[in-house]
């Protein structure tokens, strides 16, 4: 079919299966000896394409006529950070965010600008200025105090709507992900989730997004080439927070928005902190894991006296979480959370492919098992063969000594 | 209450194996199946189904086998299926999947609740379920560990933030995204796997949805994928067997120095 965005040319297709085998998405059949897509699979990344000796496969570009026709690229500048706030405080992630969107602003020969939606928060503008931004855009009300789906969405699009930016990046948070994706719909952006890495195309000057896919298994680069901004969540622990220049300079500048824009459907009742962890994992620089090894609730406490030595968060298998041994906040890979950290240390979790999604990124993993066949020795860094219920206390002594707690 | 669960079907990780020699995806023999984060929203709609009365809908949007993932669904104890599905949606992106689902849902019309999984297990975006809610211009609650309360014109969830859980209140209709803490996924029922494969499920195409042709597919999608490829695998290092005391040693030895970097 003409209108179909990518095609197999019946006529140069000689059936020798290398598209299949290339194929990231099992979106190739064989019928009739021919290669055959099926569309609905298929992501149109061009794996395909690039493997076919025959020139058999054609992909089509999407049509100057869509929804893109209009935009005019050039009137959008500018690299834009959402500076995300808990209680007054910045947090992390936005530092990441600076040290990435400065090195994206000066490559593109733009100005580096931070949004700020908060309340009373006129003080923490220095911090994001010396961190590199050039400005910060601060929205300050009541309504804006802490994170409320519809008015950070409503009020972000706005500023988007009014000072057109060509980047926009925001951390892969809970609350970036459920605030950007209500914007980049109204605003009819490109949004790229959960990016571990960000360039500049030399030629294009498109920003080239790379993100994980299939638990970690494949990485794709995406880019937005019609429509602007071109907006992107950046997984946290990946990217280094900018470094502070306490001479650098910068301006704010104060938003207004119409009481309109504030109004909120939905309305929190209460918040309960999470009383469990000292640590939030999706923060912490090193983790301590238990998993099924650990046989029963109680000996979590190995796990929990090695963090509290090393100051890391407490992680959790699938496995733990399910035998209600530990909170689901903890559960890190596939169904739970997906971290990063400096270093990662599992105790008794045997590293099925759904746990290894979620923490295969860190930089160091040390694993500690019995047995040495298990999956995750062959991801770490250190494995460490044995009984953990000797090792794991023998290394919240040793490092006690060599921190000298 | 008429309540609309949205699902996914993808391919089953559990099963994708990664072929040593050439480090890509062996996706032979891999076997497709409900999103895990939507079965958690399938168990969920029932449960508020059978607490409110009334009836739940699953639907989904994918190529014609999809159709599979809803007779699961009905089998749980869904009432009825409908599968978007077209040439036109090929080529999707999270913009232009939005954007059908939610002109699927103006069609159906009288929707109380709409349920999400918090995100699919394949692309990991997390942003179809809030791109639904700002098409549809629904207030929305993400990752919901628990619907403490409903009624016919609100509901109250607790949404698991990094930091603790918020508890919010919000008028129907409303769009959640649940996580896995909400519940536990019940088996079908042999009346649910009777019911499953009696059913029929609604086909709607392209032309059924009152859409700009311009906003399906690879047309409406402002993403692009211009690269795909398989990362490096991750080596296994060094092994230390022997005397748990040597071991713990010489680990905490090598580990000394990142560990102070990573605490400062």
């Amino acid at each position: 079919m003409e209108n179909d965005p990518i095609v197999i040319l019946k006529d140069k297709c000689v059936g020798c299966r290398l598209c299949i085998k290339a194929c990231p998405f099992g979106a190739i059949t064989m019928q009739d000896k021919l290669a055959v897509i099926e569309l609905t699979k298929c992501t149109l990344c061009g794996a395909c394409v690039e493997v076919c000796k025959f020139k058999a496969i054609e992909m089509r570009q999407p049509a100057a006529t869509g929804a893109a026709a209009g935009v005019d690229l050039s009137a959008y500048r500018d690299v834009w950070i959402f500076a995300e706030q808990k209680d007054g405080h910045i947090q992390s992630i936005t530092y990441e965010l600076l040290g990435e969107g400065r090195k994206l602003a000066d490559q593109l020969g733009m100005k580096l600008c931070a949004v700020l939606l908060g309340h009373q928060m006129a003080e923490r503008t220095a911090a994001l200025i010396q961190r590199g931004a050039d400005r910060v855009y601060m929205v300050d009300a009541p309504e804006l105090a802490y994170f409320q789906d519809e008015p950070y969405a409503a009020v972000l699009i706005e500023l988007v709507q009014r000072h057109k930016p060509a980047i926009m990046l925001c951390g892969a948070t809970t609350v970036g992900r459920s605030l950007v994706s209500r914007v980049a719909v109204t605003v009819k952006a490109g949004l790229t989730a959960d990016c571990t890495g960000l360039a500049i195309d030399p030629e294009t000057k498109n920003l080239l997004q790379t993100r994980p896919a299939f638990g970690g298994n494949i990485m794709a680069t995406i880019i937005t080439p019609k429509h602007r901004p071109q907006m992107a969540t950046v997984r946290h622990k990946v990217m280094k927070e900018a470094v502070v220049d306490a001479a650098r300079k910068g301006e704010t500048l104060i938003e207004k928005v119409a009481a309109e824009v504030l109004k909120s459907r939905a309305q929190r009742v209460r918040f309960a902190p999470e009383t469990e962890t000292t640590t939030n994992i999706a923060e912490a620089n090193m983790i301590v894991s238990g998993g099924r090894g650990l046989q029963a609730p109680e000996n979590f406490a190995i796990v929990r006296e090695l963090a509290e030595v090393l100051g890391a968060g407490v992680g959790s298998s699938r496995a733990a979480v399910d035998a209600g041994w530990i909170p689901y906040s903890h559960q890190v890979g596939q169904t739970g959370k997906t971290v990063c950290p400096k270093i990662y240390i599992a105790c008794g979790i045997s590293g099925q492919i759904q746990h290894l999604a979620g923490m295969s990124s860190s930089d160091i993993i040390v694993a500690i098992n019995k047995d040495p066949e298990a999956p995750i020795f062959r991801v770490a860094t250190y494995g460490l063969v044995g009984d953990l219920f000797k090792i794991v206390p023998l290394l919240t002594r040793e490092f006690k000594k060599v921190l000298k707690k | 209450m008429h309540i609309v669960v949205c699902i996914k079907q993808v391919p089953d990780t559990a099963d994708v194996k990664i072929d040593p020699k050439t480090n890509t995806l062996i996706r032979e023999g891999v076997v497709s199946i409900i999103n895990p984060f939507d079965m958690y929203a399938i168990e969920e709609s029932i449960r508020l189904k059978e607490k409110l009365g009334g009836k739940v809908t699953a639907i989904t949007m994918g190529p014609p086998q999809a159709e599979n993932a809803l007779r699961e669904a009905i089998a749980m104890g869904v009432d009825a299926g409908i599968l978007v599905s077209d040439r036109a949606f090929a080529g999707s992106d999270t913009w232009a999947t939005s954007y059908t689902l939610a002109l699927a849902l103006k069609k159906i019309g009288d929707y109380g609740v709409i349920l999400c999984g918090k995100q699919a297990s394949d692309g990991d975006t997390a942003q179809v379920g809030p791109g639904i809610a700002a098409h549809l211009n629904l207030p929305q609650i993400t990752y919901v560990r628990k619907i403490e309360e409903i009624s016919a014109e609100h509901l109250v969830g607790e949404r698991l933030l990094e930091e603790g859980t918020e508890v919010i209140r919000a008028p129907l209709p409303c769009v959640l995204t649940v996580v896995k803490e909400i519940n536990e996924p019940r088996l079908p029922s042999l009346k649910g796997k009777l019911a499953a494969k009696k059913a029929q499920i609604t086909h709607w195409k392209a032309a059924d949805l009152q859409g700009e042709k311009a906003k399906f597919g690879l047309d409406g999608s402002p993403t692009k994928v211009v690269k795909i490829f398989t990362p490096p695998a991750r080596q296994g290092g060094q092994i230390f067997k022997g005397e748990p005391e040597e071991i713990a040693a010489q680990v905490v030895a090598k580990l000394k120095d990142a560990v102070i970097a990573a605490g400062a």
